[in-house]
């Protein structure tokens, strides 16, 4: 398919993403629903529309019509500020992320001087990178080189939306969620962030089409950075706030958490806000681990433009269902559980990751080893440290005070015997 | 008293070995068991029933709305014993007796008026255990609703037609001794109920 990079393509790209993002956002809260409801032996939402399939269009006009009330207590500006912020990033965060079809875009011998980057620029070269530029690519703003980075510079911004939301609300329980949600964004966003860093090195570049591109011609990331995969898996539970981590949002503890005081449309930018955010760490998990629209077999690089779209849905919808999974299957974390875990477990294990992605890196450089080599030895490396930090975690010291389940004071012996 | 030292109970808690402590074996457990039930559920094993279309059956102890049950003759059992509304905690039984007509040969009197206000009922089922003919039952239905509180004095009529109804549909068949009056403590009739499924106090 070629194309001019055109603004029109682009508004129309930017339509149809944005209105197929906003429905599938609305029929996720229909499915999350149901699955609810399945997991727990119900039938869950069946009564509008045949097999309830309606719901989310009802949901969606009482969602306009309701009443929007702001409380008189409440900071007007901030409260009506934090559900655009949660929306709004979480909107511009989807913008760099491919959810289709991408062509790797063309890359010189790894320029090492000046000199040999500006004679790497040969004619045929250029010509590729014409051809590249007529390309259309499935995503928002393509050829974003720091595309990564963007995404989580601007994802990691969702947060102000949960803490201006429960600040302006003027209200203990709101607070306290926002401020839980702060306390777990000092925790997952720094394994997130150093988990990411193994693939891009071994990829090289922050570029999301190129880390596609090099999953196309090495096999998947996954099999050489299976823990940071876990790694991220586990940081970007935290991000959606989704169960074991939807700390800000705790209902048995905190009303209703951030948006305890929200009604109406502006409750639901935060819930549109909080689905998008979904979607978009769903893809972004794909790309970086799973090959991004890419299948064995099913989705090579000579497949049809639907077939590719089809096959990244489908892979990002898994991703969701694990995400509804999990949430009937973890119990909730307390949020120094969550910091524990993050701080003491997650940080040194990313790090450890990291040094063992250079390491290993640099020796197949030197030694020249092959790729599946390579692969073999970052997946039994990423076992050992998981192995290891369970070891380390046996080791620690334990609180070796003995629970008492007869009473709440020990008794001593001799008043006890009269 | 506080408690003997003999009778305090130390427990520790059990160490993990490190499969269990990398946690993901019981993270992919536990989603086994919730994927367990999703297919179950999508092979159409819901627990739900859907209410007004759908009714459930309610197991035949379920003490619901009363009913006052007739003999054979369509006469009704109750012979005025007052021991139901004695028996009741609520005090929502209210008779009120009269001789019984003269060809009624087996008893002496008969409840002229019986209300039960179903408001003030707790549903106990104390009067179907006190009943000594069996006369009084509780059945499954559940579902009882009304627009005053006059609608749900239930008068002797009513209660009766409760019986008709709940015979005829056959959601509860009558749990007496074969269907003949007798005293509480007389024996099961033969190819009746056994007397532990009767309800009645032996």
């Amino acid at each position: 398919m070629n194309y001019e990079l055109h603004p029109w393509w682009t508004l129309l790209t930017i339509a149809a993403a944005f209105g197929a993002l906003q429905g599938t956002c609305a029929y996720l809260i229909l499915l999350e629903r149901k699955t609810a409801a399945w997991v727990q032996d119900r039938i869950g939402p069946n009564r509008v529309g045949p097999l309830g399939l309606l719901q989310p269009i009802a949901d969606g006009i009482k969602f306009l019509l309701k009443e929007d009330i702001i409380p008189d207590h409440v900071d007007r500006v901030f409260f009506l500020l934090a559900p655009a912020v949660a929306v709004g990033t979480a909107l511009l965060a989807f913008a760099v992320v491919p959810f289709g079809p991408t062509t790797t875009p063309p890359q010189t011998a790894w320029p090492q001087t000046t000199a040999e980057e500006s004679s790497s620029y040969t004619p045929q070269f250029q010509e590729q990178v014409e051809q590249y530029n007529r390309t259309y690519e499935a995503v928002l703003a393509p050829h974003v080189d720091i595309g990564m980075v963007f995404n989580f510079a601007v994802s990691s911004l969702a947060v102000y939306g949960i803490i201006l939301g429960g600040w302006s609300s003027n209200n203990k329980y709101s607070l306290m969620g926002s401020l839980r949600s702060s306390a777990q964004i000092i925790s997952y966003e720094i394994p997130m962030g150093m988990s990411v860093l193994g693939v891009v090195i071994l990829s090289g570049s922050l570029n999301l089409e190129r880390i596609i591109g090099h999953q196309l011609a090495h096999g998947w990331n996954f099999f050489s950075q299976p823990l940071a995969c876990l790694l991220f898996l586990t940081s970007i539970f935290a991000e959606c706030n989704r169960l074991p981590f939807d700390l800000p949002e705790a209902e048995q503890e905190l009303v209703g958490g951030y948006h305890t005081e929200y009604s109406a449309m502006k409750f639901a930018l935060f819930f549109l806000g909080e689905y998008t955010h979904m979607i978009t760490t769903s893809f972004l998990l794909m790309i970086l681990f799973f090959g991004g629209w890419q299948f064995p077999w099913l989705a090579t690089a000579e497949s049809a433009w639907v077939v590719k779209l089809l096959v990244f849905a489908a892979k990002m919808f898994v991703m969701i269902l694990l995400f509804m999974l999990v949430r009937w299957t973890i119990p909730r974390f307390r949020f120094d559980q969550l910091m524990g875990l993050a701080w003491k477990v997650l940080i040194p294990l990313a790090l450890a990751n990291l040094l063992a992605v250079m390491v290993v890196r640099h020796l197949a450089d030197t030694n020249g080893w092959s790729n599946g080599v390579q692969a073999g030895i970052l997946f039994g490396v990423s076992v050992l440290l998981l192995l290891l930090t369970g070891a380390l975690t046996l080791l620690q010291p334990r609180n070796r005070r003995p629970l008492n389940l007869a009473g709440p004071t020990r008794v001593p012996a001799e008043t006890a015997a009269r | 008293m506080p408690i003997a030292e003999a009778d305090v109970k130390w427990i520790e808690e059990p160490r993990l070995n490190l499969f269990e402590q990398l946690y993901l074996p019981a993270v992919v457990s536990g989603l086994l068991t919730t994927g367990k039930h999703l297919v179950k559920t999508l092979a159409g094993k819901e627990v739900t029933v859907q209410f007004p279309e759908e009714r459930p059956t309610m197991p035949p102890n379920y003490r619901g709305v009363h009913r006052l049950n007739r003999d054979e003759a369509g006469r009704v059992k109750c012979v005025a014993c007052y021991m139901c509304s004695t028996a009741c905690p609520a005090h929502c039984i209210d008779i009120v007796a009269a001789p019984a007509p003269a060809d009624w040969k087996d008893r002496e009197k008969y409840p002229e008026t019986f209300v039960i206000d179903e408001l003030r009922c707790i549903y106990c089922g104390m009067c179907e255990q006190a009943c000594p003919v069996d006369a009084i039952e509780l059945t499954t239905l559940f579902d009882l609703t009304g627009f005053s509180r006059e609608e749900m004095m239930f008068d002797k009529e009513k209660l009766l037609s409760v019986f008709d109804e709940t015979v005829k549909a056959g959601t509860d068949p009558v749990r007496t001794h074969g269907g003949k009056l007798g005293v509480a403590s007389e024996p099961a009739q033969p190819g009746g109920i056994p007397p532990s499924s009767t309800g009645t106090v032996s």
